[in-house]
């Protein structure tokens, strides 16, 4: 079998960008909620404000530019072509938004028909856009670390949306169901199985590329995603008996966390010993999410040590801040304005012809707008985190929190923008010099 | 890795020093460095596109009867990156530094992306298709100055 061999795959450029210019919207959604709620916000992470919240993140910022990203990564990075980019691109990008607004909308009036509305949606385009993904993981020629993870990370993709779509249904059929517990596993699933093993995944490949780092060590590239995969699912398993195995539990759990702390560690390491010295805003905001997701998971290792503290409302919210605004969110910033200059350039190239000069990727965000972002997505990080002990501060980092995305949006129609211009320009230099 | 292609394969990575050089001189204004590192990684960058055009691919195609498929591929992205040394070129000349440092991570990420293609499926599908050529290793080994 040699599939996918012309590398030309690449979807049109409108493939990804929808994804990436929709995630920043849910980003200051969550934010408007945030000043909406006030400290009310923080009170538990069983509140439907704080379940809205978290989807707004995790589904509405994360999922969306992740899908995007990985959509436009596989035929590219792993030799994978999608089937029917095009139609799966709508189905994914459509079922996903209007799902989340369902999903959203039904935690926050705590609606059942929106829950049976958003269940068939997100299990549908989802569903479809992981088992497609799937597919093309295992029939791509190449090999590798990034491969695997990818792979076993969307695994976890699957295993978080059946999940959800369980507890989703539980909501809207009044199912009688152990909520909590499904809670736990599908929220780890979707943070760790998921999140953590794409960007696991992604990092093997572009952080040497990006910053031109060493490799990752190969121990670590071999063991992370298998080894994170069979702790998560060990500990998944632990939740199934009646009387759980305490003890067991919060071992796996904290062998589960101490893997992201390695893979954070030799992160920053590689990067310090970068050869390029330029330092760029994808670096910092890559070496925050890093900083914050070592200290997100010895949080997680703590919880799990002295078991009881997690009755204190402020330990879930102080880790869904660190993971999804201190870790993802910057992870997928930085990314961002890596991706999408260097598509601009990309596609710009089908236009012109050799010898035809196209503007280089620098020009298509300006940095200077980037780094703003980056201090923007600074404040409102430490702001919600001083929130926990200071709850009058939510509203400050509220309004941080959709200043960061109203920027990051207005940098991305900055990119899109500048792509419609510049091909306008190309096209009208091509046809000057066919006329001359 | 014992493939044909583990010489292009370890060559890839011999680049990156000076070219993190070159950029970082460009930055700093220092065109004199930037000139030095920047010729040496253009030569060698040059080096393995001819190596690859010349003999790696022609070998390749001959062998297998494809010749529309991944090397064409191969081919249009040097033609880019061969676009991209030019702008490059013209940079340092003009001691135009938004200019050389814009071109030159756009090459970057260009390359890398290349790279990676070429390491993860064209130079497997290689080895796999040339066998122990040891004419063809001699090649490529001549063509990259090792």
């Amino acid at each position: 079998m040699q599939p996918g061999l012309s590398f030309e795959q690449a979807p049109p450029i409108s493939v990804p960008f929808r994804f990436f210019l929709t995630a920043p919207l849910f980003g200051m959604a969550a934010g408007l909620l945030l000043l909406w709620q006030g400290p009310a916000a923080l009170a538990s992470r069983w509140t439907s404000v704080a379940l809205a919240l978290t989807h707004l993140l995790a589904v509405g910022f994360m999922l969306q530019a992740m899908c995007g990203a990985l959509l436009q990564m596989l035929p590219v990075a792993a030799g994978a072509n999608i089937w029917q980019p095009k139609r799966v691109t709508h189905l994914t990008h459509a079922g996903l938004t209007f799902g989340t607004l369902m999903l959203v909308g039904g935690f926050l009036g705590e609606q059942a028909l929106l829950f049976k509305v958003a269940v068939p949606f997100m299990t549908v385009s989802l569903g479809a856009f992981a088992l497609i993904v799937l597919v093309a993981l295992f029939r791509t020629p190449a090999r590798g670390p990034t491969i695997i993870a990818l792979r076993i990370a969307v695994f976890g993709l699957i295993v978080t949306i059946s999940l959800g779509a369980t507890l989703a249904s539980a909501f809207g059929w009044q199912l009688a169901l152990p909520l909590t517990e499904i809670t736990h596993v599908h929220a780890a699933w979707g943070l760790g199985g998921w999140s953590l093993l794409l960007v696991a995944g992604v990092a093997y490949l572009v952080v040497p590329m990006f910053q031109l780092t060493p490799p990752y060590p190969l121990w670590l590239t071999r063991a992370y995603s298998v080894a994170l995969f069979f702790l998560l699912a060990g500990w998944s398993i632990t939740w199934l008996p009646l009387q759980r195995p305490q003890g067991l539990q919060a071992a796996l759990a904290c062998a589960a966390a101490l893997l992201p702390v390695t893979f954070a560690a030799v992160t920053l390491r590689l990067q310090g010993q970068r050869r390029r010295k330029v330092t760029e805003p994808t670096l910092l905001f890559w070496r925050v999410a890093m900083a914050c997701l070592i200290v997100a998971a010895c949080g997680v290792i703590l919880q799990q040590l002295s078991p009881g503290e997690e009755d204190y409302a402020g330990t879930p919210f102080l880790l869904g801040v660190l993971l999804m605004v201190g870790v993802f969110m910057p992870v997928i910033s930085g990314m961002l304005y890596k991706i999408m200059p260097f598509l601009n350039w990309l596609h710009l190239q089908k236009i012109g012809k050799p010898g035809l000069v196209v503007p280089n990727i620098r020009q298509m965000i300006p940095e200077s707008r980037m780094l703003m972002q980056f201090r923007l997505h600074m404040a409102a990080l430490a702001l919600l985190l001083a929130a926990v002990p200071l709850p009058l501060l939510v509203y400050p980092g509220g309004l941080a929190l959709i200043a960061s995305c109203v920027w990051l949006e207005w940098n991305l129609v900055v990119a899109t923008r500048n792509f419609a211009r510049f091909s306008r320009e190309l096209e009208e230099r091509l046809a000057a010099e066919a006329a001359a | 890795m014992s493939g044909i292609t583990s010489a292009l394969h370890n060559h890839h990575k011999l680049c990156d020093e000076d070219f993190a050089d070159a950029e970082d001189a460009a930055r700093k204004g220092d065109w004199a460095a930037c000139g030095a590192a920047y010729g040496k990684f253009r030569d060698e960058l040059l080096a393995h596109f001819g190596v690859e055009e010349d003999v790696v691919f022609p070998a390749f195609e001959s062998r297998t009867g494809m010749a529309g498929g991944p090397t064409q591929v191969m081919r249009g992205e040097h033609v880019q990156m061969r676009d991209l040394l030019q702008q490059m070129d013209a940079a340092l000349a003009q001691k135009d530094a938004d200019g050389f440092g814009g071109a030159a991570e756009t090459l970057l990420l260009m390359m890398q992306q290349h790279n990676m293609k070429e390491e993860n499926i064209l130079y497997p599908m290689i080895d796999q298709a040339m066998g122990q050529d040891g004419e063809l290793a001699s090649r490529i080994a001549a063509g990259l100055g090792a």
